[in-house]
Formats: C-alpha cells, sequence, structure tokens
C-alpha cells in the first residue's frame, strides 16, 4: 500500500529533482572534503555551511506550499514550527556541551548557572539523549500544529483570520521565549556547541556531513509531498482550497484533512529548524519573529506556489539575493525584498516556476495534449487569500 | 402526517429565521422512497434554504427532519449527511474548476472518505469501470482530461449531476438543473432524472414548467417558506393562490 504510494508519487519530475538532490549531497561534501583548496571546483567551508542553511529554508518553504499552496491554509507562523524543531536541538547540542561551558558545570548550561539555577528542570531531562532529542524534535511542533489546527479547523475559521491566528500563535512564542524565566536561555538562546553525535560541530567534515544530511532530509521531504498531493488526498486538498463547502457537501471531513496536512507540515518545519541549528550554531526567540513567517510565504510566492519544486527554487534564490544585499548594501535589503513580492504579486503571480511552465506549455504549441494532467500552477490564479467561494445561504 | 417510518425525507413544521426574515414558516414536505418531488415557487420562496437546511448547512429554528424515517438530520453537519446517502446539486454549478472532469467525478465516487484510506486510495478497474459509465450517461467521455473549468454551462451542470451519480446517494437534492441548457440538453436531462428515480428518490427545484411538465410527477409550489400548493402540475398550476403569487394572471 504504502510503496504503491510512494511509486505513484515518483513521476518525471520529482525522480529528477529527488536525483539532482542527492548529487548535490554528495557533489558539495565531496568537493569541500576531497579537493583540496586553491584547485578548481573546490567549495570552500563557508558555502557548505550557507548551502547547508538555504536547503533548510527550501524545507520550510515546502511545507509552508504544502499547507498553502496545495490546501489553501495561508500560515503567517511556520516560523514557528520551525524554531521549536530549532529549540529542541539546540537543547540536545546545550546538553552535549557538559562541564566545558564557561561555568564548567556537568549538567546545568551556563545560562542555567547564571541565573543561580540549582538544577536542571524537567522539560530539559532526557535532551542528553540525541534520539530523545530527535523524537522531540517531530512531536513539539507536530503536537502544537495539532492542537492549534484541531481548533481552528473544527471551529471552520478560514482566510485571513486563520492567518492572524498563526501570526499570533508565533508572537506568542516570541514573547515567551525571550522570557529569562522560560529556561530556554531568555534573549540570548541557545548557543556556543560544541558536539554533535561525539564530533566537533566546527569541523568541515562535520559541516560536510550536515549538509548532506539537509539535501537528503529535503529529497525525503519531497517524496512525501508528492506521494501526498499526487494521492486523492491531494485532489481533495486541492478541492478544499478552491470550494470548501462544495467538499464538505461530498461527505469529506474537511477538518481533518487540513489538520493532516497541518500537522505534516509542521513536523517537517520542525525537522528543517532541527537542521538549521547546528549549522548556524545558534537558536534564539528572533526565529519566531512575525517578519521572518512572512518571508517564508515570500520565497513560496516567488518561486511558485502549488508545485513542488518552486518553493525550494524561490528559498534558495531569495536567500542567495539576501546574502549578496545584506553584506553589499545592507540598507537595502528589507526594500529589495518588499519590491520583489509586489513584482512577484503583480507579474508573475504564479512564481517563477508556474510561469516558467505556462511558456513551456505555449511554446509547445496550443496542440491539446491529454496524456499528462495539466496542474502545474493552474491553481495559482486567485488571490493570496482566497475569500470562500461558497454559494449564498438563502436564494 | 403520514407514517414516518416509510418515508425517504419528512420536514414537519421546519422553521427558520434570518435577522427577522422568516425564509421557512412551518414547512412540511414528505418524500418516499424512489419517488420524485419537483417543487416550483418564486424567488425567495425558501426553495434554496429547504435544501442547506436538509443538508446540514442551516440549523432550523423549529420543527423535525427527518432522513430515511429514522435519521435528525438537524443534528449532523454537511458531511456526515453527505455519507448518510444525500447528494446536492448546487443551483450555481459547483464543479471543482481547477481539476479535471475525471478527476471531479473520481473526488464524488462513493469510498471511504477518511484521510488515511484517501491518501492511500488506488482506483480499481470496477471503479474506473463505473466511472467511464457515468462520463457516458453524462456525455463527458470525449473532455474527460479536460479542467472543468474550460465546460460549458450546461456541461457544468451534467458533471455536477455525474458527481451526485457518482455518489450514489438514497436522496438527491436537484437545484435548478436546467439552466443554461439548450432545449434538447433539457430533453435529456428530465429523461435522465426520471429513470434516476425509478431506484432513488429526486427532489428537483426549477423555475423551467415544460422542464416540470416533462418530469411528469408530483409538484410542489412553494411561497414565503410553506407549501402553497401540491398535486400534479396541472392542478398546482390552477390553483388560485399559484397564479396569484408566481405564475401571474
Amino acid at each position: 500500500m504504502i510503496t504503491q504510494a510512494i511509486l505513484r508519487a515518483l513521476d518525471k519530475k520529482a525522480i529528477w529533482l529527488v536525483g539532482i538532490l542527492l548529487v548535490i549531497a554528495i557533489a558539495i561534501p565531496a568537493g569541500n572534503l576531497l579537493i583540496p583548496p586553491g584547485q578548481p571546483f573546490h567549495v570552500p567551508a563557508y558555502i557548505v555551511t550557507l548551502f547547508g542553511k538555504y536547503l533548510c529554508y527550501a524545507i520550510l518553504a515546502l511545507a509552508l506550499d504544502l499547507v498553502w499552496g496545495y490546501c489553501g491554509i495561508l500560515s503567517l507562523g511556520h516560523g514557528a514550527f520551525f524554531a521549536l524543531g530549532g529549540y529542541a536541538m539546540g537543547m540536545y547540542l546545550m546538553r552535549q556541551i557538559g562541564d566545558r561551558g564557561v561555568y564548567a558545570n556537568p549538567t546545568l548550561p551556563d545560562f542555567m548557572v547564571f541565573l543561580n539555577w540549582r538544577e536542571l528542570p524537567w522539560y530539559w531531562q532526557g535532551f542528553d539523549q540525541f534520539w530523545f532529542a530527535m523524537i522531540m524534535v517531530v512531536l513539539v511542533p507536530g503536537i502544537l500544529a495539532f492542537v492549534f489546527g484541531f481548533l481552528a479547523f473544527r471551529s471552520r475559521v478560514t482566510g485571513v483570520y486563520l492567518s492572524i491566528m498563526t501570526q499570533a500563535m508565533t508572537f506568542a512564542l516570541l514573547l515567551a521565549f525571550f522570557r529569562n524565566d522560560m529556561g530556554f536561555g531568555g534573549n540570548n538562546g541557545l548557543t556556543d556547541f560544541k558536539e554533535i553525535l561525539g564530533f566537533p560541530i566546527q569541523a568541515a567534515s562535520t559541516r560536510s556531513a550536515l549538509f548532506a544530511a539537509t539535501a537528503v532530509t529535503l529529497a525525503l521531504s519531497v517524496i512525501v509531498c508528492s506521494m501526498i498531493v499526487n494521492s486523492k488526498l491531494g485532489k481533495v486538498m486541492a478541492a478544499i482550497r478552491d470550494a470548501e463547502s462544495r467538499t464538505r457537501f461530498l461527505g469529506y471531513r474537511v477538518e481533518y484533512v487540513k489538520l493532516f496536512a497541518f500537522t505534516v507540515s509542521a513536523i517537517m518545519a520542525g525537522i528543517a529548524g532541527a537542521l538549521y541549528v547546528p549549522q548556524v550554531g545558534i537558536i534564539n526567540p528572533g526565529e519566531f519573529e512575525p517578519a521572518n513567517s512572512i518571508e517564508v510565504v515570500i520565497w513560496t510566492a516567488v518561486g511558485g506556489r502549488g508545485t513542488i519544486v518552486g518553493p525550494i527554487i524561490g528559498a534558495v534564490l531569495v536567500n542567495m539575493g539576501k546574502s549578496y544585499f545584506t553584506g553589499a548594501l545592507p540598507d537595502l535589503w528589507l526594500f529589495a525584498l518588499g519590491g520583489l513580492f509586489i513584482f512577484v504579486t503583480i507579474f508573475l503571480p504564479k512564481g517563477i516556476v508556474g510561469t516558467f511552465a505556462q511558456w513551456w506549455r505555449q511554446a509547445r504549441g496550443p496542440r491539446r495534449d491529454n496524456t499528462t494532467p495539466r496542474d502545474t500552477g493552474a491553481s495559482a490564479d486567485r488571490p493570496l487569500v482566497a475569500a470562500d467561494p461558497q454559494p449564498k445561504p438563502a436564494e | 402526517m403520514a407514517d414516518k417510518t416509510d418515508t425517504m425525507l419528512y420536514l414537519d413544521g421546519v422553521s427558520v429565521s434570518f435577522d427577522g426574515f422568516r425564509a421557512l414558516n412551518g414547512l412540511s414536505i414528505i418524500v418516499y422512497p424512489a419517488e420524485m418531488l419537483a417543487i416550483i415557487g418564486p424567488n425567495g420562496a425558501g426553495k434554496t434554504t429547504m435544501m442547506d437546511i436538509i443538508t446540514g448547512k442551516t440549523r432550523p429554528d423549529d420543527g423535525e427532519v427527518l432522513f430515511d424515517g429514522r435519521t435528525d438530520l438537524t443534528q449532523l453537519d454537511e458531511a456526515a449527511i453527505a455519507n448518510l446517502g444525500i447528494g446536492r446539486k448546487f443551483q450555481k454549478p459547483t464543479v471543482f474548476e481547477n481539476q479535471t472532469v475525471w478527476d471531479n467525478l473520481e473526488l464524488a465516487l462513493k469510498k471511504p472518505r477518511n484521510v488515511l484510506a484517501t491518501l492511500f486510495y488506488a482506483m480499481d478497474a470496477s471503479d474506473r469501470a463505473r466511472l467511464d459509465e457515468i462520463l457516458e450517461t453524462v456525455r463527458l467521455t470525449a473532455r474527460k482530461n479536460d479542467l472543468a473549468a474550460d465546460l460549458s454551462h450546461g456541461q457544468k451542470q451534467w458533471l455536477e449531476i455525474g458527481m451526485l451519480l457518482a455518489q450514489d446517494p438514497k436522496l438527491l437534492l436537484v437545484d435548478e438543473p436546467v439552466a443554461g441548457m439548450t432545449d434538447s440538453e433539457t430533453v435529456e436531462t428530465a429523461k435522465l432524472l426520471k429513470d434516476i428515480a425509478r431506484t432513488r428518490s429526486v427532489v428537483v427545484v426549477e423555475h423551467d414548467m415544460s422542464f416540470v411538465r416533462d418530469l411528469d410527477t408530483r409538484v410542489m409550489c412553494l411561497a414565503e417558506g410553506s407549501v402553497l400548493a401540491e398535486g400534479s402540475l396541472d392542478q398546482v398550476s390552477a390553483n388560485p393562490k399559484v397564479i396569484e403569487s408566481y405564475l401571474g394572471r
């Protein structure tokens, strides 16, 4: 049953994408570790980390696309799930520091010693074990999304109201994590990591391994997302996106379909966050900033929502632009980002990938090709937050 | 009123108000198994509100709504009611425009509706044969791979009727099925609905009088939220109250 679903998921485009990601997972680390500096094709260490970061963002954007592009749920709080996954990983990395911290306390992280805490709070127990931390990376964002989604979707909160609630959720978490007495390092967050699974976190080989792990996770995310959107459930999700009330009258429990998509998406975002933290070396409450979640929406819109490859391309391109601008013209970055969003919304409503796919179809001529389903970007004509196109209640 | 247990649909004294406007006012309707009922009436008579109440979109303020003689529909939501076997075609054709004709029918096909069953659903030969048969019936075989958005208005109506067939309901609520259809399509639709009504209960709301005549069945005229007259089309259209409020002198 599951193998059948996976086989169905792997259409030509997905196979290419997974293949490219696996090649990248090998080629970039090999270029860093095997080719000595100074040779052509040597990949400098900072590039490995930088692109590792981009790929984490790509997983996050793909997660958002699953709910937004395919199911019409515009979440403006996906950064919260990313940050929670990151914090779970950060807690593991903090516990790995052991007595090598500034205060040399074998169990308490430095910030707790500094705050005169005597013992480890209950919710830090178990995070010295990698497997436990990895379970939490999945469970914490997953359970939050499940509870939030259950309440919101059951009450039929949709459209901008849901978006505002997700924004409020991430803002509430931002404020909570800023507090020192929450026990997550307050303002400074978690940092000064030394080792992951016993390997020094700064070493080139560890960085390359983290990069490879991120690329492979992105490839797995592509498979999971294709499996969902190419299944009948994917058609139900698109039906909900386009005509929610009609889908109910066909007998589908709209709230459970949305809950499924939202929870899977939050878990993917959490895993992306967990891969992000060891590569950038810090997690702090800034990751909960509402603006971060909005940026994810921009990446997805730029790349092309309602496509699998779009959000990946969007996340990498926009962040390459960000890296360049914040270095060369730091004052202009936010203007450039805002301008980009306006440009894409007006001139490329289907994003880069959707627009390209449209050109491609037109270039092949008006000949009707009934053998391939015409799915690419067909959904993207709608406004960003679709008004619910329901029939009027009374005649 | 008659014995409830033999009925497919039983509405007794159903009333509902929106902001003080009484959309339904003590409406009572009975539909028996394998029977067709045609409902006519002026705009604002409460025809669509009645369908909203039966399908769980609107809760009545008062009255009894029973399906199959025993299930209280006022306690259930849209999805539960649809799964009991009540299918609805909307006044304005509502199909999934960004999906193909085939996918629209696949979504409607009677199959387990829960998340995991839907995720791992694989269409087998009998499902495919059933959809091909429905495509033949609604004459959309040639267009099965086209987006529903590209269909003409009349074809969208047919697609929605096809979706109803795929749902395999016991009771069909059909709201203005022939709006936007050509005369010959209208005749075909009447034939199709009569055919369906041999095994299922059908409630049709329509303004087109020649279509209602083609249906050749029991007719009910609603006005201001309650039943004005009931009987054959000739009896109803001869009723002075119906002439007054609906047909015009």
